[in-house]
């Protein structure tokens, strides 16, 4: 008899995902879903949308902008946003600097990244939010393969990794002292693979920067970055044009493009299954250090 | 391909043993074994490897990710990692020896169906091991591996396998275990993870991966009691759905059908399942552990915390709850003192009216004189909540069976309870 009873890994994860959705919604007063026009944030989008069917989700989007994007994905954002009715605010790194909150870094390897930071805990805190969700998954990196779905934060907005408070069963424990708040990653289970095979059975509708196209770009430390007015080239560093695609999706001085020829979900996955780099490996800002990614975490990044 | 995939297995698996019995070494090799680990992710470990003059790549460090975990080489939290076969999907949960941080252990292992319990070969079954195997049988994790590791120290002999495995058994005897394998291994070397050993002709069992991919989860959730926890109550307020009011939550346990008599704790009312609503459509039925939205025929005041269940088949009612406590917290539990506790969709208040005893892990003697609980003690205690809550005992269902208790003040999880 219960050998019907069984879920694929696909629709388990599914599952997960919309329980931790709805936990939020249930335990926190005014939770905020970051959207960063990556896949994985689309995938947590499209997870609220089932998890509140049919009513809208009740969670407002949070964009924190570093001013260098690509269009493709603004475009898709503001579509994305209209379709579901739900209400977005932007936290503006360019106001950040313009107001003097924080001061941009200058040279070839210039990047906004650390900047986002400062803005969104200053987004979180004028707006009052006291979950923030994020599309973190645990395969990405290895500080993140220590979070927890609900991860504590105190009043600067740190992470303490070394004492994280114990996530048992399927019991997350909201509670906080005023002041404080939550990161939360209901995607965390999730494995690179499992979201692109996820996204081709659901025919979710992506940005085309994830499919091949051709592009000038350049080489900088062993991987490929997009050509752009934010970017400055080294003299040494010659423009090609070249058939590629993205693999996330996120400010544009530090995503790296991969060369690849996949114009279909279909193709994607079929890379994605013997890829032999991970998709963090075309990351700038995480390569400053071997433990690049949870200084920042501890630090209030996502 | 995404067709094939649709009947891929998730299965979860969790680390246990003593520090330095080579559980995150394992874990190393078995992502590299099979060929899970990426060529940037084994350049950085190469590297870290090379920096602090060890002689090999150290595999641990795929797991031990933290600054702390590699300056001191050890586990200090659980680290997840995640790697599949053309079989099963697999969430590791690799957890920490030390004591100090059992509760990650604990963490790591509530969800798991299996337990993969390291003992080094040198020094046999010792405290941890025990503490370790003991908290599986009392989590009830359903299958436990005995990884009886760094044979590659022992010469590979037969004999120092067997009279572990006679220790082992003489103690998990006593414990609520059913499945337990022993495999021999070299964690460092690679015999028996994902490939046979060559060096250990004697040996006719499984490698740890074939074990894996084959151990039978099928039954791991319970069929039988419908539960449903309501998480939240869905109301569209739109014109198309005015009159929309569907009950969300995961199935913790039964199979729910349309049409079904069901009754609502703990008001005690009874309605019909009108429909069984996701984003996909309606389904026919709907079984642990999917998340749905039930809607029923009548009008009830139903809320989060609330539980849908079969007229003929209810948990217990009651505000009087006897459990088995793992202690987490620095701060030592106070007899009488009141905790927070969280238990489904519910929060309540509870007095710790008793602890009726105090267990030693080492002779599973149950002390009734000292009873002060440290962390990482285990007792067995009774708890009076501020309103009933509606439980199953965790054996019969690891969902409406399981509690965790808070500190009011510091709002820290204290402590994990199983309802006897
Ligand atoms: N010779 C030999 N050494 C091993 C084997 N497995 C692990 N080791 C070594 O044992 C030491 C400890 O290994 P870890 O994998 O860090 O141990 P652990 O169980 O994860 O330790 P904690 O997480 O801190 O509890 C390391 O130096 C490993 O190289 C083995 O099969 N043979
Ligand atoms: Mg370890």
């Amino acid at each position: 008899m219960t050998a019907n009873y069984q879920l694929n890994h696909l629709r388990e994860l599914e599952s997960e995902s919309i329980f931790v959705l709805r936990e939020v919604a249930a335990q926190f007063e005014n939770p905020v879903l970051l959207f960063s026009g990556g896949k994985d944030s689309i995938l947590m989008v499209h997870l609220a949308v089932k998890a509140f069917h049919p009513a809208k989700i009740p969670f407002t989007l949070l964009h924190v902008d570093t001013g260098h994007n690509f269009q493709e994905a603004l475009d898709y954002r503001d579509a994305l946003v209209e379709r579901i009715g739900a209400n977005l605010v932007v936290g503006s790194v360019q106001e950040a600097i313009d107001s003097g909150m924080v001061r941009e870094e200058t040279g070839y390897n210039a990047t906004r990244n650390f900047l986002q930071t400062a803005v969104l805990l200053d987004a979180l805190e004028k707006g009052k939010y006291d979950a923030a969700l994020g599309g973190g998954r645990r395969d990405e990196e290895k500080a993140r393969a220590k979070e927890r779905f609900f991860s504590h934060r105190d009043e600067f907005g740190q992470w303490d990794p070394k004492n994280q408070r114990p996530e048992l069963w399927n019991l997350f424990n909201g509670r906080k002292q005023f002041g404080e708040h939550f990161r939360i990653f209901p995607i965390s289970n999730w494995t690179e693979l499992d979201v692109w095979q996820y996204l081709a059975v659901e025919q979710v509708d992506l940005p085309s920067l994830y499919f091949a196209h051709e592009r000038p770009v350049f080489e900088r430390d062993g991987m490929l970055l997009a050509d752009s007015e934010f970017l400055p080239r080294r003299p040494e560093e010659q423009l090609v044009t070249r058939s590629v695609r993205c693999r996330t999706i996120g400010d544009i001085t530090t995503t790296g493009v991969w060369e690849s020829t996949a114009t279909t979900l279909e193709d994607i996955i079929a890379e994605v299954s013997i890829a032999r780099k991970t998709e963090r490996g075309g990351r700038a800002d995480d390569k400053r250090s071997e433990t690049a990614m949870e200084d920042r975490k501890k630090q209030g990044y996502f | 391909m995404i067709n094939s995939l649709a009947h891929t297995e998730l299965l979860r698996f969790t680390t246990a043993g003593s520090v330095d019995d080579g559980k995150s070494t394992l874990i190393g090799r078995l992502l590299y074994d099979s060929k899970s680990i990426f060529e940037d992710q084994y350049e950085a470990i190469s590297q870290t490897s090379a920096k602090r003059g060890e002689e090999g790549v150290n595999l641990a460090l795929l797991t031990d990710g933290l600054k702390a975990e590699r300056e001191q080489g050890i586990t200090i939290d659980v680290a997840y990692r995640y790697f599949a076969t053309p079989k099963r999907k697999f969430i590791i949960a690799d957890t920490p020896g030390h004591t100090q941080y059992t509760r990650n252990m604990v963490t790591g292992a509530s969800t798991a169906n299996v337990a993969l319990i390291l003992v080094d070969a040198r020094h046999g079954v010792v405290e941890q091991t025990r503490r370790h195997s003991f908290i599986a049988s009392l989590l009830q994790i359903p299958h436990l591996i005995v990884c009886i590791n760094k044979m590659d120290l022992v010469d590979f002999k037969e004999d120092v396998y067997e009279k572990i495995k006679e220790d082992f058994s003489t103690f998990s005897h006593r414990l609520n275990v059913k499945d337990v394998d022993f495999i021999p291994m070299s964690a460092l070397l690679g015999d028996n993870v994902v490939e046979r050993s060559t060096n250990m002709d004697w040996y006719g069992g499984s490698t740890l991966l074939y074990s894996l991919e084959n151990v039978h989860i099928g039954s791991d959730n319970n069929f039988i009691d419908c539960r449903l926890p309501v998480q939240t109550v869905i109301r569209p307020y739109s014109d198309e759905y005015h009159d929309y009011r569907g009950y969300a939550g995961r199935i913790a346990g039964g199979v729910f059908k349309k049409g079904d008599k069901v009754t609502v704790l703990p008001s005690g009312f009874s309605s019909t399942i009108a429909k069984i609503d996701t984003y996909d459509g309606e389904l026919e039925e709907a079984f642990p552990p999917m998340s749905v939205t039930l809607l029923l025929e009548d009008d009830i005041d139903i809320s989060r915390g609330d539980m849908i269940v079969r007229e003929n088949n209810q948990p217990d009612i009651s505000q009087d709850i006897e459990a088995m406590l793992c202690w987490f917290n620095e701060r030592p539990l106070q007899p009488r003192g009141k905790y927070a506790i969280m238990h489904t969709t519910q929060e309540a208040r509870c007095i710790i009216k008793e602890v009726r005893y105090r267990l030693d892990i080492n002779t599973l003697h149950r002390d009734e004189e000292n009873k002060e609980v440290q962390m990482n003690d285990i007792c067995r205690v009774l708890l009076r909540t501020t309103k009933p809550l509606l439980t199953d005992t965790y054996r019969r269902n690891r969902i409406t069976g399981s509690i965790i208790l808070v500190d009011e003040q510091t709002n820290e999880t204290v402590a994990a309870g199983m309802i006897i």
